[in-house]
């Protein structure tokens, strides 16, 4: 045991002292918030400086009527008195956005409106025009049937739902997707990352160890188990202080981003644009409200989630996904003589993880109770992404139990194949390696 | 007590036997050749010693104990294949290679500091093992195979990459852990080295062990009576009943080099009285057979016999 300490100091220390360590340590939280921080940046001056588009209008139906009034904070419409081809010289002179033709059309069918541009514009402000101009030829339907639009805006409701998880106990939580979505979202995914980068730097000191042939004086001394298992939850220390040290650091620089932006929290954000809206536009004070309510149906279903729960049950697969599958990428490592060797097996290997992370979107985080969700959160191969994932969601404890203990087990179960094959991997150079060889030296007496 | 016995010892791998009921004795505080061809089981009896991996049958003990793990920390093993942890500094290295020999970190320490001072290294603690020469590296490599002191030391090929100056170096180090109580196994081709060096050596080829004994006992079983005699004029002709005229050379002129066998029951003295009344003797020895002839005679017998068997089996 006290071998497998010194392993493991030595797997941590000379990791730790490196300078690669030191700079992705350091870098990447400092990288993250600038990225975040210059986004902010370049989406602030954008909106300051966005000057709306100027697009000229041959209107041959007259019904239209896009003159100045009808102007939105995207586009300027000049109407012009000329015919489509004079128009199109003159736009061709000037640098307008757009020429926007339309034709005489039926008011039941339009047909044949047509935008020309100099350059492609992009799908949003394409689509930001189509919209305006249906818009247009509803007011125009409304009128043709004689309805007021008072009238139509009354009927208009806005209806935004309520949520809440209504327990066999009778308690009732309010829960909202959005936020859950985010949270699996994100969680799942960091374990997945973590599995893949330190699932690889186990192969590769694995590697480093064969090709560099200390491995013969190191089991001279350990059990090839032993050195294995010393290396696995070495690397697993390093990561683990690497994540510490990110998320400390990620939080305090983003928070200091975001302040000197003057926003302390995104939400509070998006609350005093939607105030200064408000005073510009009375009519969005109902939306507004609601928009309020909404905020504070968030915060008060962010106190409902249970953090600490979360927080252990990551902690949990968070190590338990990265010993089962470091302990295959140690026997990988075992068999071949070098990374590229290597990739022929890398995927089968992980390819049970990737399931897990597709299946986060595809099932998980839209039906988190539904059959597929289920098993790929049991299933001890998948189980570190998907449970991490579904957990948000409220997993009743018996699945939750069951899912640990098979993790567990499937963690012994990895450890001692890739043990098996690690023991004789080591030592053999020089030959062919496949699945087979791998199945015979797992089968190899001790 | 011997250091190390090993019984019928039999290791057997899907396609091929690597060791074959293979029994060696090596005595206290002798240095033991091992010797064979490429690929006679060698290096598997070495790491079955080692317990890096596990005979299938047979028995080893070791001072008299059966071989148990924790038996790792009596022996220091120099693999033929060299390999040190490239980015790791040569003092960190000793350091955790002496801890996992079960070295508490103040006495390796010490013991470190002791060693790089004998061979005058003592600047190269904070050197990177890949900046180290490949001589460089191996005697930091030597002097990670005895820093615990080991009682039983196991030498594979431990003069490859070393220079005749080092090789010197690392040759009085080995006899100085001899003095010092410990046994050693060689396992070499080098038959000089055996020569030099060995009390004892064992031969093994294809799997099974063929000769075993102290190195005079295996030289005097080999003896072929044949005796070198430097003799002025060559005009004389030896009884053919009693011996037998193998090769002359001239060494200059009129001066000749012969080498005569003689047949069983005559000694040398016999043989001078015969060639004192013919020629005039300058220098007379015994020719006895080399480790490297020994080597070679039965490897190559063992090879003709099997070409023989397989011949008439086929």
């Amino acid at each position: 045991m006290n071998k497998v300490w010194l392993i493991i100091q030595r797997e941590f220390l000379t990791r730790v002292k490196k300078k690669s360590f030191l700079i992705a340590t350091i870098v990447v939280p400092l990288v993250i918030p600038a990225i975040i921080g210059g986004l902010i940046y370049i989406m602030l001056k954008e909106a300051e400086s966005a000057k709306p588009d100027t697009i000229m209008v041959v209107d041959e139906s007259g019904q239209f009527n896009l003159d100045s009034t009808k102007n939105t904070k995207r586009f300027i419409f000049v109407p012009l008195q000329l015919s489509v081809d004079q128009a199109k010289k003159a736009y061709n002179e000037t640098k307008d956005f757009a020429l926007l033709y339309v034709p005489k059309f039926n008011i039941n069918k339009p047909e044949g409106l047509t935008i020309y541009t100099q350059e492609n514009p992009s799908i949003e402000k394409v689509a930001d025009l189509e919209s305006i101009l249906a818009d247009r030829v509803r007011d125009l339907k409304l009128q043709e049937f004689k309805i007021d639009k008072e009238i139509l805006k009354n009927l208009k409701t806005n209806i935004n739902l309520k949520q809440i998880n209504l327990t066999k106990s009778g308690e009732e939580k309010s829960s909202n997707s959005g936020i859950l979505y985010g949270l699996g979202f994100t969680l799942g995914i960091m374990i997945y990352i973590f599995v893949l980068v330190y699932g690889i730097q186990i192969m590769q000191g694995v590697i480093d160890e064969k090709t560099s042939k200390v491995v013969e004086v190191i089991v001279s001394s350990v059990k090839p188990f032993q050195l294995m298992l010393g290396k696995i939850v070495g690397i697993a220390a390093v990561g683990v202080l690497q994540f510490l040290i990110w998320i400390i650091l990620i939080t305090f620089l983003s928070s200091g981003v975001l302040g000197y932006f003057g926003l302390k929290m995104p939400q509070k954000q998006a609350m005093e644009q939607v105030q200064k809206k408000m005073q510009q536009n009375e009519d969005m004070k109902q939306a507004m409200d609601q928009q309020n309510g909404k905020v504070n149906e968030i915060l008060s279903n962010l106190g409902e989630i249970p953090f600490m729960k979360i927080a252990f049950v990551f902690v949990f697969y968070f190590i338990g996904g990265y010993l089962l599958y470091g302990a295959l990428f140690a026997a990988v490592g075992s068999a071949v003589e070098s990374m590229q060797e290597s990739q022929q097996f890398q995927f089968p290997i992980t390819m049970p993880l990737l399931i897990g992370y597709l299946g986060l979107f595809m099932f998980i985080l839209r039906d988190p109770h539904g059959p597929v969700s289920f098993w790929l959160s049991i299933i001890p191969f998948t189980s570190p992404v998907a449970m991490v994932g579904r957990i948000a969601f409220d997993v009743p404890t018996w699945q939750l139990i069951l899912s640990m203990a098979l993790l567990v087990g499937g963690f012994i179960f990895t450890t001692w194949v890739a043990g098996r094959i690690y023991r004789v991997g080591i030592l053999m150079t020089g030959t062919k390696i496949n699945w087979k060889v791998m199945a015979k030296w797992f089968m190899m007496r001790e | 007590m011997e250091a190390l016995v090993a019984k019928e010892v039999t290791k057997q791998y899907a396609e091929h036997t690597a060791l074959d009921k293979v029994s060696i004795t090596i005595p206290q505080q002798t240095i033991f050749g091992l010797l064979g061809p490429n690929g006679a089981g060698k290096t598997t009896l070495i790491r079955i010693i080692n317990q890096i991996i596990n005979s299938d049958s047979g028995e080893i003990t070791i001072f008299g104990e059966k071989l148990k793990s924790s038996h790792v920390e009596m022996i220091g093993y120099l693999p033929e294949e060299r390999g040190l942890y490239k980015k790791m500094k040569v003092g960190d290295q000793l350091l955790y290679l002496a801890q996992l020999k079960g070295l508490s970190r103040h006495d390796a320490l010490a013991r470190i500091k002791i060693w790089l001072e004998k061979f005058e290294i003592k600047d190269w603690w904070h050197k990177k093992v890949e900046d180290l020469s490949k001589g460089m590296a191996q005697k930091v490599q030597f002097i990670s195979t005895v820093l615990h002191e080991p009682k039983l030391i196991i030498l594979d090929e431990p003069f490859s990459g070393f220079d005749p100056v080092n090789a010197e170096l690392i040759t009085e180090k080995i006899l100085e852990l001899k003095a010092n109580g410990s046994t050693i196994i060689f396992s070499t081709h080098r038959m000089e080295t055996v020569e030099s060096l060995c009390d004892h050596i064992a031969l093994i080829n294809k799997s099974k062990k063929i000769l075993e004994g102290p190195k005079k006992q295996v030289k005097d079983q080999f003896r072929t009576n044949t005796f070198l005699v430097e003799h002025r004029g060559n005009h004389f002709t030896l009884p053919s009943d009693k011996y037998e005229l193998k090769k002359q050379t001239v060494i200059e002129d009129g001066l000749f080099s012969s080498s005569i066998q003689a047949n069983e029951g005559i000694k040398g003295n016999q043989l001078i009285r015969d060639l004192i009344d013919i020629t005039e003797v300058y220098s007379f020895q015994e020719k006895l057979p080399s480790m490297a002839d020994i080597f070679i005679s039965l490897v190559k017998a063992e090879g003709d016999d099997q070409l023989k068997k397989h011949l008439q089996e086929g």
